[in-house]
């Protein structure tokens, strides 16, 4: 009992629905405990109900949760709040969010020190620095003094650890604390969160939607699915030998390999030379030499800011050129598309990160897809009947949706409607601008296979841009590494996964996460 | 990655600059909109003066006199030049200085601006405040519920009640403002007691839901949750991490309400007759007294600008956002 941190006993949250049924786990001091699950899976409900706090709406049905031999929902308001301010510390998916803008870092990230122990202002900012000195922030004299929209978003997550650790606690929660991060400051703050359980010997939970995230710093790990807990166990068995069907498919979508495609050299479909493009003045993408091999896939990948999606949209006529040539087929490619003829539009179609706001929710599906259709085809009646039912089973979807608005969609369906609008005109190169990044890891695979199958029986070429160096590995054709604005690195992904030139590219590829056991260990 | 931009080391001067250029602009087109408005009245100052019966020898005279004769764009840079001075001219109706006309009644608009704020800000923010905290309690619905009840009515109607009810069956306030400005305190508050209590009515809820919204708008965020996890007492967090970022929000709402009742109260000024700006403009509209109602247009459009650049620099003021350069040293 002295060794646990958390226990939760057959623990039920509804709201009108039942959101987590009969959830029992238990934390021990000095283990992280890893908890993974797709959106909807009531993980953030779980997270809230390990420090007593339910949402608006949401009532315990049953069970018990238990952090330092308190039963937290037998605690007064009173009660609860000091077990918080004591036992419990909480780290946030958006440190942006998550830190109050109007006050300095260091008046947050010691807040409990002044309420719980009164310490004084001066002894404050030692206590902040030797925090921030821990976690490796820069500057940890004077960091304190800056307020969240100063410091970068890698620093404010490590500016959030620093505030879990003030009041020293039994159990630290981990909610998706690197999701918003870049791969190389991921690895970064797990690290650190390693180092921190060891060091300290506090509990931990970690929650993740990513498998190969939360597998590296968890002991164990607790897979959650529609509120239920599909299996628990020590890591290693887990990925070793999953005893669901859910957890095997999990893992494979993380290691099994694309088959290979016709990967012969081919001629480039559009080819950049010297080119550069930007909003306004600024040029955010220069010097950039690019050829898509027709056919191919050619994934483009950096860090968020490096340019990626800058560079697509002006592929795309979306962004002023502001030097360089681009060609299609050898033939000079319009700089916006509003000077492009419609014959250059139809065979470059663009499909976005977020469908939901990529669809016109008031739109039926049909009148999404019919739109190009007409547009470009100019098919009418029976014809454009026919085109669009023969595109819906192209994207995997029953016909009767498309009388169906968006809304009433999953997320990974209307992604499949964003790709059946792109293929309505008949393109010859899609452009895929993270277009998986905001689903869940099966369903992410699944487009990703619709994606390789329709490569197989039509002439597509496509740019797809990502942060998912595990995806690109398994996917690519060609890679483009960006960063600052530049291609750094342009080669087939075999030379690039086993031999990278350039120092960057050996940094993004040793940060991303793998399933191999070990991995995070060799890099502490 | 984002460098610091010129434009974000120093954003106060750029927002004085920019809000100064273009609260300028707006002025000059107010100005432009008032003179062809009064223009486009139907009949003059000479009309209105000399009455029905007037002989058109007699008009033309007094026309050339006032100076009604010449083209409008040569009337109107006329008194473009003479404003820009300060000098609004003389009142075509009765013969006195513009400013001398102005200046008593802008006195008085004031002295009921600033007492009905005096009522209404505490009353409407607090208001909207506490249905914010206790959001969908019964207090809530009621404030709610009230104050709808007091935007949907018209402010003429609410006038004509409170004389109704204060000055005609009990008798404790005289129904008009008309009583002479003498005779201390208790005169005050006999004249200002019904059009402050109108204002106050009418006013509050507009500033009580925008208070409420703001409010509501900080407690969602997720550095309020933050504070909850860590443990925080309700209190602490409503005044320490709620409150201070709803300040620009609500500093903006009450010197727009403040702006609201110096110029937007001509109704509440023509029910009980008082002698403010809104009352002589309107009075000023039925003499064609074209002088006197240019320059109250004016005046009301500059003081609503200003009031509305005074909100949006003690909001940019309050925010370490705007006030920080992004990247600290």
């Amino acid at each position: 009992m002295e060794n646990t941190a958390l226990s939760i006993e057959g623990l039920c949250v509804n709201a009108r629905a039942p959101i987590l049924q009969d959830i029992s786990l238990h934390v021990r001091r000095g283990e992280i405990f890893g908890v993974i699950g797709e959106s909807g899976a009531g993980k953030s409900t779980l997270a809230m109900a390990m420090v007593g706090l339910l949402r608006a709406g949401c009532h315990r049905v049953a069970g018990k949760v238990t952090l330092s031999g308190q039963s937290l929902f037998d605690l007064s308001q009173l009660q609860l709040e000091q077990v918080r301010r004591r036992k419990v510390s909480y780290v946030a998916q958006s440190a942006a969010a998550a830190f109050n803008p109007f006050y300095r870092l260091g008046d947050q990230v010691t807040e409990l020190a002044a309420l719980e122990l009164g310490t004084p202002l001066a002894e404050r900012g030692k206590m902040a620095e030797g925090l921030f000195r821990e976690l490796q922030l820069p500057n940890p004299e004077t960091f304190g003094m800056r307020y969240p929209h100063q410091v970068s978003g890698g620093q404010l997550q490590r500016a959030m650890i620093a505030m879990a650790l003030i009041n020293d606690p039994d159990l630290i929660i981990f909610d998706e604390p690197t999701t918003a991060l870049d791969v190389t400051t991921q690895l970064e703050v797990m690290r650190l969160i390693r180092k921190i359980v060891t060091a300290r010997g506090c509990g931990a939970v970690y929650i993740s939607h990513d498998l190969a995230v939360v597998a590296q710093p968890a002991d164990r790990l607790m897979v959650l699915r529609h509120g239920k807990v599909v299996e628990t166990g020590a890591t290693r068995d887990l990925m070793e030998s999953p005893a669901q069907d859910y957890t095997r498919a999990l893992v494979a979508a993380k290691t099994t390999t694309s088959p290979p495609m016709h990967a012969e050299t081919s001629v480039p479909i559009i080819a950049l030379r010297d080119f550069a493009a930007g909003y306004g003045a600024v040029s955010t993408v220069r010097d950039i030499n690019l050829d898509l091999s027709a056919g191919h896939i050619t994934c483009l990948v950096g860090e968020s800011g490096s340019g990626k999606t800058t560079l697509a949209r002006a592929i795309a006529g979306l962004v002023d050129v502001h030097g360089g040539t681009a060609t299609f087929q050898g033939k000079p490619l319009a700089p916006r598309i509003e000077s492009r003829p419609r014959e250059a539009r139809r065979r470059l179609q663009y499909i976005h990160q977020l469908p939901d706001l990529a669809l016109n929710p008031r739109q039926k599906v049909r009148e999404v897809i019919g739109r190009p259709l007409a547009f470009f085809g100019g098919e009418t009646g029976a014809a454009a009947e026919e085109r669009l039912r023969k595109l819906m089973r192209d994207v995997e979807l029953p016909e009767d949706f498309l009388d169906r608005a968006p809304g009433s969609l999953s997320g990974g369906q209307k992604q499949r409607i964003c790709i059946a609008r792109a293929l309505a005109a008949d393109p010859e190169v899609l452009i895929c601008d993270e277009v998986t990044s905001a689903l869940d890891p099966l369903v992410e695979e699944s487009v990703i296979q619709l994606l390789l199958r329709l490569m197989q029986t039509r002439p597509l070429t496509l740019l797809f841009i990502t942060h998912n160096l595990g995806l690109t590995r398994r996917f690519a054709h060609e890679v483009a590494v960006m960063q600052a604005g530049r291609i750094v690195e342009f080669a087939p992904a075999a030379q690039i996964f086993a031999a990278p030139q350039q120092a960057y590219t050996r940094t993004l590829l040793g940060a991303t996460p793998m399933m191999a056991r070990g991995w995070l260990e060799a890099r502490l | 990655m984002d460098l610091p931009s010129r434009k974000q080391l120093s954003p106060m001067r750029d927002f004085i600059v920019s809000r100064g250029v273009s609260g300028a602009v707006s002025l000059l087109l107010v100005t432009l909109l008032i003179f062809v408005g009064t223009a486009l009245l139907p009949g003059d100052t000479a009309s209105a003066l000399l009455g029905q019966n007037a002989t058109p020898e007699a008009l033309a005279a007094l026309r050339r006199d006032l100076g009604l004769d010449q083209p409008l764009l040569l009337r109107y840079l006329g008194w473009f030049v003479h404003a820009v001075r300060g000098d609004f001219g003389t009142s075509l109706a009765s013969g006195r200085a513009v400013s001398e006309v102005l200046l008593p009644r802008l006195g008085n608009s004031l002295l009921l601006a600033s007492v009905a704020a005096v009522f209404l800000l505490p009353v409407a923010v607090g208001g909207g405040i506490a249905a914010a905290i206790w959001q969908d309690s019964w207090f809530d619905r009621l404030l709610g519920f009230t104050s709808m009840l007091f935007l949907a009515m018209p402010a003429f109607l609410v006038g004509y009640i409170l004389i109704y009810v204060f000055a005609v069956r009990m008798g404790w306030f005289p129904s008009m403002s008309v009583a002479p400005f003498f005779g201390g305190a208790v005169a005050w508050i006999n004249i200002l007691a019904l059009p402050v209590i109108s204002l106050v009515i009418i006013g509050q809820a507009h500033t009580m839901k925008l208070t409420r919204t703001a409010i509501l708008a900080v407690l969602a965020t997720d550095y309020v949750l933050m504070a909850e996890v860590k443990g925080i007492s309700r209190r602490r967090i409503i005044l320490r991490h709620a409150l201070p970022n709803a300040l620009s929000a609500i500093l903006s709402i009450s010197i727009l309400t403040v702006a609201y009742l110096i110029v937007d109260v001509v109704v509440i000024e023509i029910v009980f007759s008082y002698p403010g700006l809104g009352k002589l403009m309107v009075d000023s509209v039925a003499y064609r007294d074209l002088t006197v109602v240019q320059a109250c247009g004016l005046l009301f459009a500059l003081i609503f600008i200003g009031m509305n650049f005074l909100a949006d620099f003690l909001a940019l003021l309050v925010n370490p956002r705007q006030r920080e350069p992004a990247r600290g040293a």
